[in-house]
Formats: C-alpha cells, structure tokens, sequence
C-alpha cells in the first residue's frame, strides 16, 4: 500500500515527519496529560522546539529561521497535534499567526529587528484580533489607534488569545480610522512591558488545557510609528493573510489527531474483546475505523495541496479554508467515534481520545468557525467571491535563497 | 583521525511483532526500517567526539542497494560521510561474515590506515546477536572495548575511556586504534536538525559492493529453521492486602518466589 508520505513528500519531507513525530513521541506524550489535567502551559518544551527550529521552521536562514518550506511546517504541525492540540497551537501562533506576518507585511528594518529572536524562540509571540465583542465580525473590533507625531497610543480589549500570557511579543489589531469599518483597521507590534499594556489568563476551558489561553489589556499604550505592521488601514487584509498561514496548521495538525484516533483505536480494537472476540471484528466498529481512514485520507490530499500552493507562492485562501473546514470537523469525528470505539475506558483521561475530543471542539470554532468557511466556500462556488491580489503576497518558498 | 560508527537499518521496534517468517526469510520486510536504537548512541558519541577531537565521521551501514534510511538518519544528526556495504558482499552470510566485510569497509573509510576508531552499538534490535563488533575487532587484530559508558580522553595514540559492568565501573586505558560497543548511559542522542536533513536528503551515497571489497570468509552458521514464538499468555494477579505495607510485602514475596528480584 502506497503511502501519502511516498507519493506526495520528498525524502527531506519524511526525514522532517521522522523528527517531528520522534520529538513528539519522546517529548511531548510523556508530560502533556498531566499538563493537560492541571491546565498548566509546558514551558520545558518551548527551550527545545526553538533549538529544533520549530519556531522559525518556515522562515529564511537569512532572519534566523531553518529555510524549509510550508509543507514542512504542515508536517511538523501534523505531527505535534498527534500528541496535542495545545503545542502545535503555540508553533501556530507564534510563527503562523506573528512571524510570517512580519515576513510577508513587514518592511527589511522590521524583518531584520523582530524575526531573528522569535526564531530562536528568545521571544515568543502572540496574535490579538478577537475582542470581546468581535470574532468572527473582525470589522466590528473596537480598540482604537490614535496617531500622535511619532507614536500611536493604543487602547482597548483583546479576547480568547493564545498565549496571551506567556507570550512577550503581542501583534495586535486597532482601528486608526473608526469610520472606514474593515478598512479603518491597522496592526501593530507590541512588547511586554510597555506602560498601559496588561495580560492575564482565562480559566475553564473546555479543552486544549494545555495551552495558554487569555486577554490583553490596553490602556492608552504608546507604540512607536515604526511598530506598525503594513500601511495604515491595511489591517484587515493582514489579520485576513494571517488567518490563511494559521488555518493551514490547523488543518494539518487535525490531520495529526486523526492519525492518533486511529492508531489508538486500532490498537484498542485488537485488544478488547466482547462476545467472544476482537472488537475489531465487529462490523459497526470497522464502519468507524474506515471513516477515520477516509477522512485521514482526503485530509492529507487538502493540507498537501494547501501547502504546495503557499510554496508556489500562489493565492490559497479557498484551498486553505477548505482544509481548515474540512479537517477540523473530520478530526473532531474521528476523536468522537475514538471515544465510542474505547466505550467507557474512552471517557476518562486514563486514554488520550477523550482529550482529542475536548480539543477538536476547540478547532471547529477558532480561525474561522465552521460555518464562516461554509460561507466561504458557497461564495466561491457560486461566484460570489473572488480573492485580489495583496500588496504584499506571501513570498513563495526558494531552497536556495531562504537556505 | 577518522572515526567509522558502524550502524544498522533495523524495523521500528513496534513493528517488530508484526513482521511474518516469510518477510524475515525473504528480507522484503514491510515496516518502517530505522536506524538501530542502540546505534543512535554510537552516532551521537561519534558527533560529540568530532567536536571535542577534531575528527572526522563516517557511519558505515551493510544491507541491500538502497537502504539507506538508517545512514541518511545519521546524516541528518550530523554525521559527515556515509558508506553503504552491499549486502551481497558478504554472500548471505552469518555474522562472522557480517564483520569480515564490515571490518573490510572500515579498511575503505579515508585514507588507507587512517581510522582509527570504531563505534557501534551493543546489538541490533531484529538480530539481537551482539557479536559483530567483537568481529570487526578480531578481523581488524585491534583491541575491543565493550559497554563503554564514557569516553573520556584521546590523546598521545592512546583512549581513555569508562566501562559499566555488574555492579561497577572501571576506567580503562587502550591503545589506538581500537572498537568500542557503546551503552546506553554514554550520551542522549540528538534529534536530526533541518540542515542536517536537508544535507542527509541530498546526499549521494557511496556503495562498497563485490567488485570494492572480497570476503573470504565463508559462513559456519546458517539457518535451517525460522518460526515465531507463540504468543505469551499474561496473567494478571491483584495482590490484596489489609494496608500498603501487607501489599508491598506479599508483592515482595511473590516476585522473588518468581525469581523476578
């Protein structure tokens, strides 16, 4: 049986997916239910995914980064959401969704000055658009950006952000311009420890325990003018090329929960038995295993091609969306029917689908719920959508000068 | 100084059981072949060498024409050079045959003369024979080092270095050049960096087939028979107790009436 990794990877590719997986395998496994059970975020792994080059996986050697391409930060992805949502949620964040927005928006000054420490992880950043009162309806955030000479001063709540309080690098959406809607928005950089600037952690989350998951306060914070992220008002469209680097590693690292529902059910399968025999060779179970399998399958193609795009340097919002949908709702199948396959052993921490199931909830809602990227795929298809080029595309991927 | 670390591609461990007579008799194994556990820690002590010595590595590995997971593996944790020894070198034959060609290859490894150590693991996970470096040693006439823990110093043509055995420690002094079976305690190996991936993708490596290297030694031992053992029934005894204490003793007794401890 011919495997994905044979046919659509190259030999680079799965020596990455052998490290990755061994690293998550070695490192990540052995600690993370305890993590998980005490909500607690593990730092000890943050020191060595940075000297792995996890952190700067897909940025040039030339701003610190380890000079491979988006497929291999799909794979590593995949494989750190294999053992845990909340790890591969820190490599999104902190590269995805702060350190390829900085490569693709930033000006040479900004990419020299802020990309070398976070790929080597002696910053850690962090993504703030949802507020309070904005999620999903970005152009209705309400923080505010008021230019004064050579500063902005910054003001107002960040909501459900990743890392909010682990993290010392902080890319934050404010409207300059509060009565051009989407189009009044700007990004800018912001450091811990900047007067007005505050951060804490919200508690009792349902799933990706693991992770750090809180707010950031900002109470007239001054930002200097070259902390600012692209042009003035050009906000939106970077919050929006942000989303489509994050989705993809969500889309992979679903792919990696699906790989782990099946690996686990399929040893469990064997095992158990009830009626005198393997639950394995209980049909209705089968019907489970082979959905798992479906899934997993379609969902390797979806992130493959996602991620053949971005290295091409081609505009894939629609591929990515679609990867995203799909492989998030597939991942949170395949954790729930992991669960029934485990019947009441599933239902407590002593196995790890019940926390793959706890944390597909999570993917279904964030970086675009599933019904905004129904939404989007209908517009696409019926013509309703079309992507315009960006003013500052995502650079495709060159071997030889990122390396 | 060369150093040759002598390593095997062997199937991941968990897929050890999964693997039938016929794929061990044919040697088509359908599993994912990776670089021996017990060699990674020869690879790491050779890269840990390289940096405090100066010298230069080069992982040795015998199999057939395109195996070359396990050395491109090596590659990746930093190894410089990979050799590949063609299988049919060495005719189908048991370990002593295994050692002749290896011992063979390490003769190939630099400059005529130049290595002067050998690394290896203790055994291979899927031979589990534990003998082929004490072969390389004895067809090299160099003297052999086992279950080395640390390696402590190289200098003035000399190694000294640390060796576990039942019970204790012993430091050892040997001359070059020598082979020396590593443990496990010796080192933690390295995770594969993304350059040392990118080089170990590239890399072309060279392969020592009949034509390079003649083995002369024909092999004493072949197998006649080949089946996998039975499947071990486990039991699993609840050792009941009125406390924690009664619990541990009447586990105490029962392991060693079970000859466990």
């Amino acid at each position: 049986m011919a495997s994905s990794s044979d046919l659509l990877y190259t030999e680079e590719h799965n020596l990455v997916r052998k490290m990755a997986y061994d690293f998550t395998r070695n490192e990540v496994m052995p600690i993370i239910a305890e993590h998980d059970r005490n909500h607690s975020f593990p730092h000890e792994l943050l020191p060595r995914m940075a000297q792995l080059g996890f952190l700067g996986i897909c940025l040039p050697a030339c701003y610190g980064g380890a000079g491979m391409d988006f497929l291999s930060l799909g794979i590593v992805s995949e494989a750190l959401e294999y053992g845990d949502s909340s790890v591969r949620e820190t490599v999104a964040v902190h590269l995805a969704l702060h350190a390829l927005p900085i490569f693709q928006w930033g000006t040479e000054e900004q990419k020299r000055t802020f990309l070398p420490g976070l790929a080597a992880g002696d910053h850690i950043a962090c993504f703030g658009l949802t507020e309070p009162g904005a999620g999903s309806d970005v152009a209705a955030l309400q923080a505010r950006a008021q230019r004064q000479g050579g500063e902005y001063i910054l003001s107002g709540e960040k909501m459900w952000i990743t890392l909010a309080d682990v993290a010392d690098r902080f890319l934050v959406f404010a409207k300059t311009q509060p009565d051009q809607g989407a189009r009044g928005i700007s990004a800018f950089i912001l450091e811990r420890g900047w007067k007005g600037l505050a951060t804490g952690t919200l508690e009792g989350k349902m799933g990706v325990r693991a992770s750090n998951t809180g707010w950031i306060n900002m109470q007239e914070v001054r930002v200097p003018a070259e902390y600012r992220l692209g042009q003035e008002g050009e906000g939106f469209k970077i919050a929006m090329s942000c989303l489509d680097n994050a989705r993809f590693g969500v889309a992979a690292g679903s792919v990696g929960i699906i790989r782990a529902c099946i690996d686990e059910s399929v040893k469990y399968a064997l095992q158990r038995k009830t009626f005198g025999k393997p639950i394995a060779e209980h049909q209705l179970i089968q019907q489970m295993i082979a959905q798992m399998q479906q899934d997993l399958d379609i969902g390797e193609l979806l992130v493959w091609k996602a991620g053949t795009l971005k290295n091409q340097g081609v505009r894939n919002t629609r591929e990515t969306s679609m990867a995203k949908w799909f492989c998030t709702e597939a991942a949170r199948r395949a954790a729930d029917n992991a669960v029934q396959i485990h019947g009441a052993y599933g239902y407590s921490d002593e196995y790890n689908v019940e926390r793959h199931l706890r944390n597909t909830k999570s993917a279904v809602i964030y970086e675009g719920t599933s019904q905004i990227h129904t939404l989007m795929q209908a517009a696409y298809t019926l013509g309703m959508r079309d992507d315009r080029p960006l003013r500052c595309p995502m650079p495709a991927y060159d071997p030889d000068a990122w390396q | 100084m060369n150093i040759a670390v002598l390593i095997k591609q062997t199937p991941d461990t968990a897929e050890l059981p999964k693997i039938s007579v016929e794929e061990a008799r044919s040697g088509e194994l359908r599993a994912t072949m990776v670089l021996n556990p017990w060699d990674e820690f020869a690879v790491e002590e050779a890269i840990d060498l390289s940096y405090r010595f100066g010298c230069k590595t080069t992982a040795v590995s015998m199999g057939r024409a395109g195996e070359t997971d396990a050395l491109k593996h090596a590659l990746a944790m930093g190894v410089e050079n990979a050799l590949l020894v063609d299988e049919e070198v060495a005719g189908g034959g048991d370990e002593w045959a295994a050692a002749d060609a290896l011992a063979a290859a390490v003769t190939r490894v630099g400059e005529e003369g130049d290595v002067e150590l050998v690394l290896t693991g203790k055994m291979s996970v899927d031979g589990n024979s534990g003998v082929i470096y004490a072969g390389v040693a004895c067809k090299l006439g160099w003297d052999l080092l086992v279950n080395v823990t640390r390696i402590v110093d190289i200098a003035d043509g000399k190694l000294i270095a640390e060796q576990a055995f039942e019970g204790g420690q012993e430091t050892v002094e040997v001359p070059m050049p020598v082979v020396i079976s590593v443990a496990k305690e010796i080192n933690e190996p390295r995770y594969p960096s993304f350059m040392g991936i990118r080089k170990a993708s590239r890399a072309a490596i060279p392969v020592l087939g009949s034509a390079d290297i003649h083995v002369a030694a024909s092999s004493t031992a072949r197998w006649t028979d080949l089946e996998k053992p039975e499947v071990e029934q486990v039991q699993v005894r609840i050792i009941e107790g009125d406390s924690v204490e009664e619990k541990a003793a009447r586990l105490a007794d029962v392991l060693m009436a079970e000859k466990v401890i």
